[in-house]
């Protein structure tokens, strides 16, 4: 934290999505190709939880700064915006238009808020958890030049230098870089809190900023969106351990995965 | 004609399984207009295997050796594919953790859209048509994506198929870039067991567990596979910190589709199912004959997991000692 101490204090960007509540069960609307939002409750996405609770320790470990949450997206994002304030950002910033299919449009609207932001760090989520396209963060590194780490699960700052892990198959990579860098956070990288009652009311008051922005063109359109195949109905093959025979015969004779 | 570029990954000198699957999809992007498929591998080393990538499909493989390339070096390969980016309709990669943190670098490189973890390609004109699963596979997206693309193929979906191509060996300079991120390093798991990920058959725990300690019971039944099965759990239990997140399988943890997956004192959560529902088969333990689980599985056992999954890994590894 010795740098953000020499700089007196610390700006970091954690760009948000609003998603629906991962217990929801996914319908497709009449348009066929996009979710069927009535009845879903819509939430943080929970990996921008991570982001925003590092960025919030961050802040907290320098002693001063501003942590910016960032939206992209209609005036629905305002409520999520307002929960980042809640759980306790200090500003939000409302970059009010409709998202691309192309994660790349969406990239360039956030890059271009985040080169006028002075900002030391910016931390997305690894995902978001409706379109899984995991793309706009280093998407926004790369267009601005900054050193990027994806799903990153632990995070320390010293000197100015970040050093990260990030899990890859078959063990956790190490990898360092000087700020300004852009993040995406995985889960494990802590453990975010919860916004309290004061939070809350505090939230209320905080600077929320609209600034009206257009994604440019698509290279990418959604054809449809369709729900999977339903799998075809098991059968219980018995009771207690007695049914273990039974299991293997059909694991190895039938499926034949044995 | 559409000539398409993958670009593989190795890791200390050897290729990653699931790298070479995406020859396979370019393959077929490529074959509907006569087009080419270059394979590139960067490396600090010689790589091994990557003589034969002929017959899996690349007519021609791109070598980059420098010591730069030592570890994943993502600002080195975004550089050298932007320098030859002109030359292909398209850029693949496997969807693995570090095609996932690549592909999206490319394609802003590139000025190209993303598809990422695609479970099927289609060339449709100068275009390609891409599958997806979206909310962790609650749901499948179908986009068309135009200009230069970068698609990041889920590995597995196009399993690498022989064919008869050249695999003529070229090597490439070393581009110039300068070095933001530096990769130190790679600390393997202590534990010698296979990747969630990348296992074959996966041994799922839930609450019904009941203690942290239990998770032996199912490392017990894993090890009964002889090293092609890995320990996944639900949200539930990596909230309480039973286990470490990696282990997750569902909407916030990994999607998965092994072979044979066991649901072991798993409810079966919407966001559980979504991860692991393309698995080819389901076998449920759970003491709740009543549990969602039960709705998915291909084969179900009512009753007390402590009784029936030591019985069921003794059965494995007679089967397997045959």
């Amino acid at each position: 934290m010795d740098n953000f101490k020499r700089n007196k204090s610390v700006k970091i960007c954690i760009p948000i999505r609003r998603v629906p509540d991962t217990t929801a069960k996914v319908t497709i609307a009449a348009d066929g190709s996009s979710v069927n939002e009535t009845g879903i409750k819509f939430v943080l996405n929970p990996y921008d939880e991570f982001a925003l609770e590092a960025g919030l320790a961050l802040r907290e470990g320098a002693g001063a700064g501003e942590v910016v949450a960032v939206a992209f997206g209609p005036d629905s994002v305002q409520e999520t915006l307002r929960t980042a304030l809640a759980m306790g950002a200090d500003s939000a910033v409302h970059l009010q238009g409709k998202p691309s299919a192309d994660g790349l449009a969406n990239a360039r609207v956030l890059a271009e808020h985040v080169k006028g932001g002075g900002y030391d760090l910016v931390l997305f989520g690894k995902l978001a958890v409706d379109d899984y396209n995991q793309q706009t963060g280093p998407m926004t590194a790369e267009l601005l030049g900054l050193p990027c780490a994806t799903a990153i699960s632990s995070l320390s700052v010293t000197g100015g230098v970040a050093t990260v892990e990030r899990e890859v198959e078959g063990g956790v990579e190490t990898a360092t870089c000087s700020l300004p860098a852009v993040f995406t956070c995985d889960k494990g990288l802590n453990t975010p809190r919860l916004p309290s009652l004061k939070g809350i009311m505090a939230a209320k008051k905080k600077p929320l900023e609209v600034v009206p922005v257009s994604a440019g063109e698509a290279m990418a359109r959604v054809v449809s969106l369709s729900l999977p195949p339903e799998r075809a109905a098991g059968v219980i093959v018995g009771e207690g351990a007695a049914a273990v025979p039974a299991l293997m015969e059909a694991l190895i004779s039938k499926a034949k995965v044995l | 004609m559409s000539s398409i570029l993958v670009v593989l990954e190795q890791r200390d000198g050897a290729l990653r399984k699931g790298a070479v699957d995406a020859i396979a999809a370019a393959r077929l992007i490529a074959d509907a207009s006569g087009g080419q498929v270059d394979a590139l591998v960067a490396s600090d080393r010689a790589v091994s295997g990557v003589d034969g990538l002929g017959t899996m499909g690349a007519d021609r493989v791109l070598s980059v050796t420098d010591a730069a390339f030592a570890h994943y070096n993502p600002d080195g390969i975004v550089a050298t594919v932007t320098d030859i980016a002109g030359q292909y309709s398209a850029v693949l990669v496997a969807a693995t953790a570090t095609g996932k943190d690549l592909a999206p670098r490319l394609a802003a490189s590139i000025g190209g859209p993303c598809g990422m973890d695609v479970t099927a390609v289609e060339p449709t004109g100068d275009k390609i048509t891409v599958t997806r699963p979206i909310y962790a596979g609650k749901a499948l997206q179908v986009l068309e994506l135009s200009g230069t693309p970068v698609i990041a193929v889920r590995p597995g979906t196009y399993p690498a198929a022989a064919a008869g191509k050249a695999g003529a060996q070229e090597a490439l300079a070393a581009p110039t870039f300068t070095r933001r991120l530096e990769v130190t390093g790679i600390r393997t798991s202590a534990k010698a067991s296979v990747d969630v990920a990348e296992a074959r058959v996966i041994v799922a725990g839930g609450r019904g567990l009941g203690d942290p300690k239990h998770f032996a019971v199912l490392e017990d039944l894993a090890a009964a596979f002889g090293g092609e099965a890995a320990v996944g759990a639900s949200r539930a239990v990596v909230d309480a910190g039973w286990i470490e997140h990696g282990a997750q399988v569902g909407q916030t943890g990994k999607t998965v589709a092994p072979e044979l997956y066991f649901a072991i004192g798993v409810s079966g959560a919407i966001q559980h199912l979504a991860g692991m529902r393309t698995s080819k088969v389901i076998v449920a333990i759970n003491r709740d004959k009543d549990a969602p689980i039960f709705k998915v599985a291909d084969y179900g056992i009512v009753g007390d997991l402590f009784e029936v999954v030591p019985a069921l890994a003794e059965a494995v590894r007679k089967a397997k000692a045959h």
